[in-house]
């Protein structure tokens, strides 16, 4: 079978040394914590780290917890954890329906939730699902912390705002009432990458829309953060018309390329459906909430 | 033996000697985790092999340099073709008479050709290596569409080939009668012309392939570890490849982690590895990875169809057919001799057509060779596929019911042996009878309102039909071969003094059951309880010549040597108790396990007993010698020819055209079972099989000859999920001429799948889109999307 | 590097390269090799071995990443002689044809049944979802598992 190239290994114990590890041996060294992004292509030798990190011991990462007005999600949360999470089922449903089609139970076991975003395959979903909700992300170096958005850590395909010594840490989440999400993906094949993603996300209070946030995965060189949406829906009464509105937004606003999963004007289509579909899921949801 | 359906104990009885549901003797090592896969042996002193592949499709090889590489530690060797020259094995006979390449010296003829071959101590040195080997390649323009290899502009793909000037790689072949085809169509009420590609496919078992060859410079002897369907067909194959002499080659199979086709022919991997072992003086083990297996070893199908059926009187009367084969850089075909285009002339299908006619035109393109059997008898699949789309085609155009246009075309249960326009002798069948039953598990009419109902809804919902008929059980030998070698199968039977058997067989089992199903035939002839019954196979030093296991041959040839070498034996043994009886033997009445004298049935003597007899110092029959033991070579007269009726119910998400399978009804015909519960395993596979190919498995190249779907993240095979629960039922027509009845089904399901649920993606999309009348495999969201949007173009 | 993993209850300790992957280490070191290893993209499980009682992929984890921790493999199911429930269902029901997949197959049917002794059959579908099998078509595998469901569900009433 393929094989890795040469490296050298280390365990973190903490956060401090991991960083310090970082800094120690330069740009050659990646961290590693559930490994399926990084070993497949170490192994198809695209990626040739020669020193490895593995923080699959910080603990100290590895959480759902909501503080405040926040539900902050340790980077090193597995998407078994995500998906099983009781809070966000509550809060922010359409991690578990992004969850239920990420890999498969035994992949969900290991990756993580800081892999899947530091990875920033524009196929990836969880970057879909962040940026739908505004989530922010936590990256810690050195100097100390910075949180920054997730339009701002989506620096370019397979690019973020983490630098080579710094790493991500936590993902946090407002909680603001009259909440409803949901997420939408079309596969080739149970396991595989989207076709195209849809992440939807609703405020929604006195029967209008306070805010609503939706992005794209596999439609584009990147995740895309469909803004137009909120300039549509804001302000008015969630509607099956908005919804279709909405659709059309986001399959005029996505970027897809063609590839094995299919041609462009098929993933627009798609990005449509599935963007109408996510919002006419996230409202229901949302309204249930209210009621 | 006269075995009648009503003979047959249920599926759920027990440990049964003889026929009827048995739990496989193998398992035992299997679910501990104890089976001896290839990569499971290690040999002291053992190096490790990897290849190195070419990036290109088409391409002129400059230079090798490999000096980068043999500096690495670790690394023993480099073998590139020029080594190989000198030890005469630089290019090597594919099983369909062209020649192949084992590394590339000229150039490279698809992407993934090997190119050089490392030795090295551990795999993962080996694999460092790969990168410092340093070749200059100066690409040449390629030829991927095997619609455009015969232009005349196309560049020469085998140069190698004295007087080779286009890219033909056969000549046409024809089957059936052109003229009176012609006629058939001039009478036709109807005629419904189609184009239909059957896009390549891999068989993609989960054991990729590999070796390990162990020669011993001082006795000559070359022991090879290697899982592959046909051992002795190997071992022949080395023997004249490398010269090497053929007794002193010895091929163990061990267990196979599944073969579906791929592993008939003899990769160029093997024979680096075996030139490695003799170069080296020690063991070397080579296995590919997945990649390597996707886009070097045998794909299947690739056949680009041309069709017109016709109909006269409401019932099918021609069918007219030209084929362009892509048979990629080489010509390995897996086909019977006789037969360039394997069985596709079977594709007459289960009609009494007036007339056929069938060509066959096969091209060299610049993508990996093959047109493996992927579970299927030599190009079957293809044919039925063809035949029950193109029926399908013109049920619609005529208006009728898909399976009342089959009903009224079937040819009769009165009418066999029956012989089909193309030249061949159909055994037996009940066709409409199966038909039937399918229907009725169905609920085929509850089906039809339940798909106008959801219409009304705009619901897509389809419901697809097919009927096959297969000829498996390769072959006889008067029409028969391949590479010279006769399609025969032996099989040699010992009984132990205790009672005890060993049975040898020259099938080799890839996950089929063979330690059951063949202990078990032992088992019905000779009343020996299977356990006691041990099944050999896959080791050329301990079992009989014959052809292997593929095609759905096992059962049909190997079991049919089975059978009558037990016969033998029981015959030898009704002598030996006739002596022990003091009786004659036409005295003598046989029941499971005993031999007994007619009119006197507590006067007998037991199987166990005549086998201590047999080796005792006591009397025998005047003449014989002592010993229970026969041997046999099974020479079959015909094929036998199973079939069945699929019912197919998928639903198509309107918008984001996603096709479910939500019901599958599969009622097959393979004869006598004799392990019903493993005949049902064998279905349920080839069924999911079907599945991936009708809607996922696809091997496809870019305009640069890149292989696009060269890992299990680009070539999909179905899972759990996208499986639904079959629903199985059976009829059973014995087979006149096997001694057992029985027929091959292993490929029958992946044969018969595709097809239905092709026919029940168009009727679903028909609800909406009532312009479609087709689609091409595999039935991906995109493209059944762009069906809806009136772009049914095939893949590329 | 040396590492020390706990494999069936048994410490293994070899000095390996810190690349060398956990199905290898495995395969090699006490030489079980009832793990297997059938594609190089983590898509076919049958590499699937339980990393602290949870179904991982060994071909995607490497051997210094297993240093310290409790590994089973198939050759562990059986305990004192007797098969685990999920071996004699597969047995049962004929769940196995190559054989090939039937360790990850049975792994993760193992951990599910762990975590979940009363799955649907649709939850026993998603869970060896991460496998796959070219010859079952799955049906017997989701029957073998709902067979040793059930029976672990017998014995535990009887207890």
């Amino acid at each position: 079978m393929q094989t890795p190239a040469p490296c050298d290994y280390e365990r973190a114990t903490s956060v401090e040394g991991a960083l310090a590890a970082l800094v120690e041996h330069g740009p050659s060294a990646r961290l590693i914590a559930g490994g399926h992004s990084l070993l497949p292509m170490m192994k198809l030798r695209l990626a040739t780290p020669e020193h490895l990190i593995d923080i699959n011991d910080l603990d100290e990462l590895a959480y759902i917890d909501r503080q405040g007005d926040e539900i902050r999600i340790g980077a090193m949360t597995r998407h078994v954890d995500l998906l099983r999470s009781e809070l966000l089922a509550e809060h922010f449903p359409l991690f578990a329906d992004a969850e239920e089609v990420i890999a498969d139970p035994v992949v969900r076991n290991r990756g993580t939730i800081g892999g899947s975003l530091c990875q920033a395959d524009p196929g990836e979903d969880l970057s879909a699902v962040c940026s739908a909700i505004k989530a922010e992300v936590v990256i810690r170096g050195g100097e100390g912390e910075r949180v920054v958005s997730m339009d701002d850590f989506h620096v370019g395909p397979y690019v973020t705002a983490v630098a080579a010594d710094e790493m991500l840490t936590e993902v946090r989440v407002k909680v603001r009432p009259g909440a409803g999400s949901a997420h939408e993906k079309v596969e080739r094949r149970a396991g595989d990458f989207a076709i195209a993603a849809s992440s939807a996300a609703v405020w929604i209070t006195g029967g209008t829309v306070a805010d609503v946030g939706v992005a794209l995965a596999a439609a584009g060189p990147f995740t895309i953060d469909v803004a137009r949406v909120g300039e549509l829906m804001r302000g008015k009464a969630p509607s099956e018309e908005l919804f279709e509105g909405a659709g059309e937004v986001a399959a005029e606003d996505c970027m897809p390329m063609a590839d094995t999963r299919g041609p462009v004007d098929y993933k627009r289509h798609l990005v449509g459906v599935l963007t109408k579909r996510a919002l006419r899921r996230a409202t229901e949801r949302a309204l249930e909430q209210e009621a | 033996m006269a075995t009648t359906v009503e003979q047959l104990p249920s599926p759920d009885q027990e440990r049964p000697i003889g026929f009827g549901r048995l739990r496989r003797k193998e398992d035992a090592r299997f679910i501990r985790g104890k089976g001896t896969y290839l990569d499971d042996i290690r040999l002291p002193g053992m190096l490790h092999g990897a290849i190195l592949r070419s990036p290109f499709a088409h391409a002129k090889i400059n230079s090798i340099d490999t000096s980068k590489a043999l500096a690495l530690e670790g690394v023993a060797a480099v073998v590139t073709a020029k080594d190989l020259e000198t030890l005469g094995l630089a290019w090597m006979p594919t099983i369909s008479y062209d020649t192949q390449a084992v590394l590339a010296g000229d150039k490279v003829r698809f992407q993934g050709q090997e190119v050089a071959f490392v030795i090295a101590t551990d795999e993962y040195i080996a694999r460092d290596a790969l990168p410092l080997i340093e070749v200059d390649y100066e690409p040449l323009p390629v030829v991927v569409d095997a619609r455009k290899a015969l232009d005349p502009d196309a560049p020469l793909i085998r140069d190698d080939k004295p007087g080779q000037v286009d890219n033909l790689a056969t000549p046409t072949w024809e089957a059936g009668d052109e003229e009176a085809t012609e006629r058939a169509f001039a009478e036709a009420d109807v005629v419904v012309t189609r184009d239909i590609m059957y896009p390549r496919c891999h068989p993609s078992p989960m054991e990729t392939c590999g070796m390990i060859a162990d020669f011993n410079p001082k006795t000559g002897q070359l022991d090879l570890y290697n899982g592959n369907q046909a051992p002795h067909v190997h071992r022949t194959v080395y023997a004249h490849v490398a010269g090497l002499p053929e007794h002193m080659i010895r091929i163990m199979c061990n267990d196979i982690g599944g073969g579906f086709g791929n592993k008939v022919p003899v990769y160029p991997g093997y024979v680096c590895t075996i030139a490695a072992s003799i170069v080296a003086g020690a063991p070397v083990k080579w296995i590919e990875d997945r990649s390597e297996h996707l886009t070097s070893t045998g794909f299947a199908r690739d056949y680009i169809m041309h069709s017109s059926i016709a109909a006269k009187d409401g019932r099918i009367t021609g069918l007219q057919v030209d084929v362009i084969a892509d048979h990629g850089a080489w010509d390995s075909t897996a086909q019977p001799t006789k037969f360039p285009a394997g069985f596709f002339h079977i594709c007459c299908g289960s009609y009494t057509l007036d007339a056929a006619h069938v060509k066959v035109k096969a091209v060299y393109t610049n993508k990996a060779a093959g047109g493996v059997a992927y579970r299927c008898s030599f190009r079957i699949t293809e044919a039925v596929y063809l035949v029950e789309r193109m029926v399908e085609a013109l049920a619609l155009e005529m208006g009728v019911d898909p399976i009342e246009l089959r009903m009224r075309s079937f040819i009769g249960p009165e009418q066999f042996p029956y012989e089909t326009t193309t030249g061949w002798t159909y055994d037996s069948g009940n066709y409409a009878e199966t038909m039937k039953v399918a229907m009725e598990i169905a609920g085929y009419e509850e089906l039809r309102r339940e798909q106008a109902e959801k219409k009304a809804r705009g619901e897509l919902m389809g419901i697809g039909i097919s009927f096959f008929t297969e000829g498996v059980g390769a072959g006889p030998r008067k029409h028969m071969d391949i590479l010279g070698m006769s399609m025969n199968d032996g099989a040699d039977l010992r009984l132990h003094p205790s009672g005890k058997a060993v049975v040898s067989i020259s099938a080799q089992t890839q996950g089929q059951g063979h330690e059951t199903t063949f202990a078990q035939i032992v088992a019905e002839e000779l009343g020996i309880p299977p356990e006691d019954i041990e099944v050999r196979h896959g080791d050329t030093d301990k079992s009989p010549y014959g052809l292997g296991t593929y095609g759905s041959r096992s059962t049909p040839v190997s079991g049919a040597a089975v059978s009558l070498v037990s016969r033998k034996v029981r015959d030898k043994a009704r002598l030996i108790a006739a002596t022990m009886l003091e009786t004659r033997p036409e005295d003598l009445a046989w029941e499971k396990g005993r031999w007994y004298v007619k009119g006197d049935p507590e006067q007998g003597a037991t199987i166990e007993d005549i086998a201590l007899r047999a080796y005792s110092g006591e009397e025998l029959p005047a003449g014989m010698e002592g010993g229970l033991d026969a041997q046999i070579v099974y020479d079959p007269p015909n094929l036998t020819y199973p079939y069945g009726a699929y019912i197919c119910v998928v639903d198509i998400d309107p918008e984001t055209a996603q096709v479910t399978v939500r019901r599958f009804i599969a009622v097959d015909d393979c004869g006598v079972r004799i392990n019903p519960m493993i005949v049902d395993g064998q279905i349920h596979g080839g069924l999911a099989e079907g599945i991936g190919i009708a809607l996922m498995e696809l091997i496809s190249f870019d305009s640069e000859g890149n292989c696009l779907n060269s890992s299990f993240m680009d070539y999909l095979i179905p899972t759990a999920m996208e499986c639904p629960e079959f629903e199985l039922g059976m009829t059973v027509t014995p087979c006149p001429h096997h001694p057992l009845g029985a027929k091959g089904v292993g490929e029958s399901p992946n044969v018969g799948s595709p097809p239905a649920i092709v026919n029940a993606v168009i009727d679903a999309l028909r609800q909406g889109y009532p312009d479609v009348t087709h689609i091409d495999m595999p039935c991906t969201p995109d493209r059944v999307w762009a069906t809806m949007q009136g772009r049914p173009e095939p893949p590329q | 590097m040396q590492v020390t993993i706990t494999i069936n209850g048994e410490e293994v300790t070899r000095e390996i390269e810190p690349r060398m992957l956990l199905v290898h280490f495995i395969r090699e070191t006490p030489g079980l090799t009832g793990t297997h290893w059938g594609c190089d993209t983590s898509n076919c499980g049958a590499c699937i071995v339980h990393v602290d009682g949870e179904a991982v992929k060994s071909c995607t984890m490497l051997a210094a990443m297993a240093d310290g921790r409790e590994v089973r493999t198939v050759e562990g199911l059986e305990r004192d002689g007797r098969l685990d429930p999920i071996q004699e269902g597969f047995h049962e029901k004929h769940a196995l044809h190559c054989g090939f997949c039937t360790p990850g197959m049975m792994m993760a049917s193992r951990a599910l049944l762990d975590e979940n002794p009363d799955p649907t059959d649709e939850e026993i579908r998603t869970a060896i979802s991460g496998g796959i099998c070219r010859c079952t078509g799955y049906q017997n595998i989701v029957a073998a598992v709902r067979w040793a469901a059930d029976q672990e569900a017998a014995i535990k009433q009887e207890a």
